[in-house]
């Protein structure tokens, strides 16, 4: 992309007049000095956040042997884990219901499937308080088990976005294709698993992303879900971030940042390769 | 190929369909439902709380006091959605018009501070915006460049570089929803106008009509589903924010979902709580009935 053109621009080549490129640069640097100066300030020597004081990496030993925080991080892993593989689950089976079923009531049982997209996470939050106050859960588990409500509040607002994009993949299946494998004496579970679920596969592992990143994110649901002794680690750099700004959150944000962009680069390798071989 | 009645494969019907249809019911029906029930509540002793089908709450919302907090939430979330158009139609046009190559860079560019932690993103947000951050720092740098640019042509330099209070207010509220709603705007768009036909634009250009022209009265009318449901897609969350107005604003920058949370976390009013919960609610379906009548409307002119 180089900046100065030798051959002339056509009318629809937007992106090489200046003042787009100057626009979308102006969005880029919006979008990440925030998050490189974050990154690059959790290795400076310093209490305070701004000033460079030379190389360190003090602040993530002092992280990564913070006892509650490794322990919050550990914890948020797990949840969106579990969340993730009873979304794909769940979500999947409500895709396949909405996309191949004629039922009563079809129009109603759709939208509420997708309400708890568009209902403000505060007001899912405060309705799980309530619910998990009115049947009493015990917040005195053992771990994992203590995850329960967290785990449960986040397969309710996961699963509709898997729903959403699995059927949105499933719309381009052809049928007759499932017809043929069972002419040929497949049984239905066989169908399903050897032509449906094959097709279903690259909605499968961005509805999993997805889920996961919604549920590793969450912050104000799991506020309101969790008991006092469990801690989640959004909730956890919270209240770091509201009590008392040290260069440690800079540390295990950094870590959380990077985790995040080689896990998304691993599930697009898996999706690209997926899609190679399907075709 | 047309659906499959229920009725003509039970079975696997009631195998793919129990499951999320009992999950919903369970953890999803039944506690809106309690929040429901809640908000014709009141309180009775310190933790019990008597539904008793009262009014109250609803008419204690209406107060002054939440009202405004109510007209503001929405002013805000309106300005952030505004701000977000204008920023991110250019980008949406600079992914659809980009070559091939460089286009899923581009979307990956876009789409990844998207899955990076909302509150991550809050704070390294609230860094920068500091009184000693870089916002601030270049600022000053312009101010002190502007001062030494004046003393050049014979004038009296500037005053000192005093620090703006850039955190803690609306403005710290209004730049940090546009800093995480951006992408939830930029993505709608670009779907809308990935499928445009490129040939009305050329179609207009070469009839005479500017670069400037052509975008207002070709792309823009022909994006509008784009534009509709990326105002959607970016009104309803900042409307329904509680992060980012909790940790960036003021004592004066409040919205409803900080007024919500406090009535159940300090104030400890629940059923004021769920009143003002099932008001935002409401205001929600408001707006997606809005939309699609709109739909409807713009189908029926067709």
């Amino acid at each position: 992309m180089a900046l100065f053109a030798r051959t002339p621009r056509a009318p629809l080549e937007y992106t090489r007049t200046l003042w787009m490129r100057a626009w979308v640069g102006a969005v880029m640097v919006f979008l990440y000095a925030p998050l490189l100066v974050l990154m690059i300030f959790s290795f400076n020597d310093s209490k305070r956040n701004v000033v460079w004081r030379g190389f360190t990496t003090k602040y993530y030993e002092k992280a990564l042997n913070n006892d509650t925080l490794v322990e919050a991080l550990l914890n948020s892993l797990t949840i969106a884990a579990l969340a993730t593989l009873a979304s794909l689950v769940i979500g999947s089976m409500a895709a396949i219901m909405l996309w191949r079923f004629r039922f009563p009531w079809k129009g109603a049982v759709d939208g509420t499937i997708s309400l708890p997209i568009i209902v403000p996470e505060i007001c899912l939050g405060v309705a799980m308080l309530i619910f998990f106050a009115w049947i009493e859960w015990p917040n005195n588990l053992i771990w994992p088990l203590n995850l329960g409500a967290i785990t449960i509040a986040h397969i309710t607002f996961c699963f509709p976005f898997v729903t959403m994009v699995v059927r949105s993949r499933l719309a381009s299946f052809n049928k007759e294709e499932e017809e043929a494998a069972k002419d040929l004496g497949a049984s239905d579970w066989q169908a399903f698993k050897d032509v449906l679920l094959p097709h279903m596969r690259p909605s499968l592992v961005a509805g999993a992303l997805l889920a996961f990143t919604l549920s590793l994110d969450d912050f104000v649901i799991t506020f309101f879900t969790s008991g006092p002794d469990t801690i989640t680690f959004p909730v956890k750099v919270y209240s770091m971030v509201r009590f008392s700004v040290t260069p440690e959150v800079n540390a295990a944000s950094t870590i959380l940042i990077v985790l995040t962009v080689v896990l998304t680069a691993v599930a697009l390798r898996l999706q690209g390769k997926n899609i190679a071989v399907s075709h | 190929m047309a659906e499959q009645d229920w009725k003509s494969d039970k079975k696997a019907f009631w195998v793919v369909s129990a499951p999320p249809l009992a999950w919903t019911l369970l953890f999803f029906i039944v506690p809106m439902s309690f929040v429901w029930l809640y908000s014709f509540g009141s309180n009775i002793g310190l933790t019990d709380i008597e539904i008793s089908g009262t009014l109250d709450n609803y008419k204690r919302a209406t107060d002054w006091l939440y009202l405004e907090i109510f007209l503001k939430s929405f002013g805000v979330a309106a300005l952030v959605t505004a701000i977000c158009l204008v920023v991110g139609f250019p980008v949406a046009m600079a992914l659809t018009f980009v070559s091939e190559k460089w286009r899923p860079w581009l979307l990956l560019g876009i789409m990844l501070p998207f899955w990076t932690n909302l509150l991550i993103r809050t704070y390294a947000l609230m860094i920068m915006l500091g009184t000693q951050g870089y916002a601030n720092r270049t600022l000053g740098w312009f101010w002190e460049s502007a001062s030494w640019a004046k003393t050049l042509v014979g004038l009296q330099p500037l005053p000192t570089w005093e620090p703006v209070q850039l955190l803690y207010n609306n403005f710290a509220v209004v730049i940090g929803l546009v800093y995480v709603h951006l992408p939830f705007m930029v993505l709608p768009l670009y779907s809308a106008l990935d499928r445009l036909d490129k040939s009305l634009i050329e179609a207009s250009l070469d009839l005479g009509a500017g670069h400037l022209r052509t975008l207002l009265k070709v792309v823009v009318p022909l994006a509008m589903p784009g534009v509709i449901a990326g105002v959607m897609i970016t009104l309803i969350p900042a409307l329904g924010a509680y992060l980012t107005p909790d940790l960036m604003g003021g004592t004066e920058s409040q919205m409803i979902a900080n007024v919500i949370e406090r009535q159940f976390k300090r104030a400890n009013d629940w059923p004021f709580g769920a009143a003002l919960s099932f008001l935002l609610i409401y205001a929600m379906f408001i707006l997606i009935a809005l939309q699609s009548l709109r739909k409807k409307n713009a189908g029926e002119t067709r």
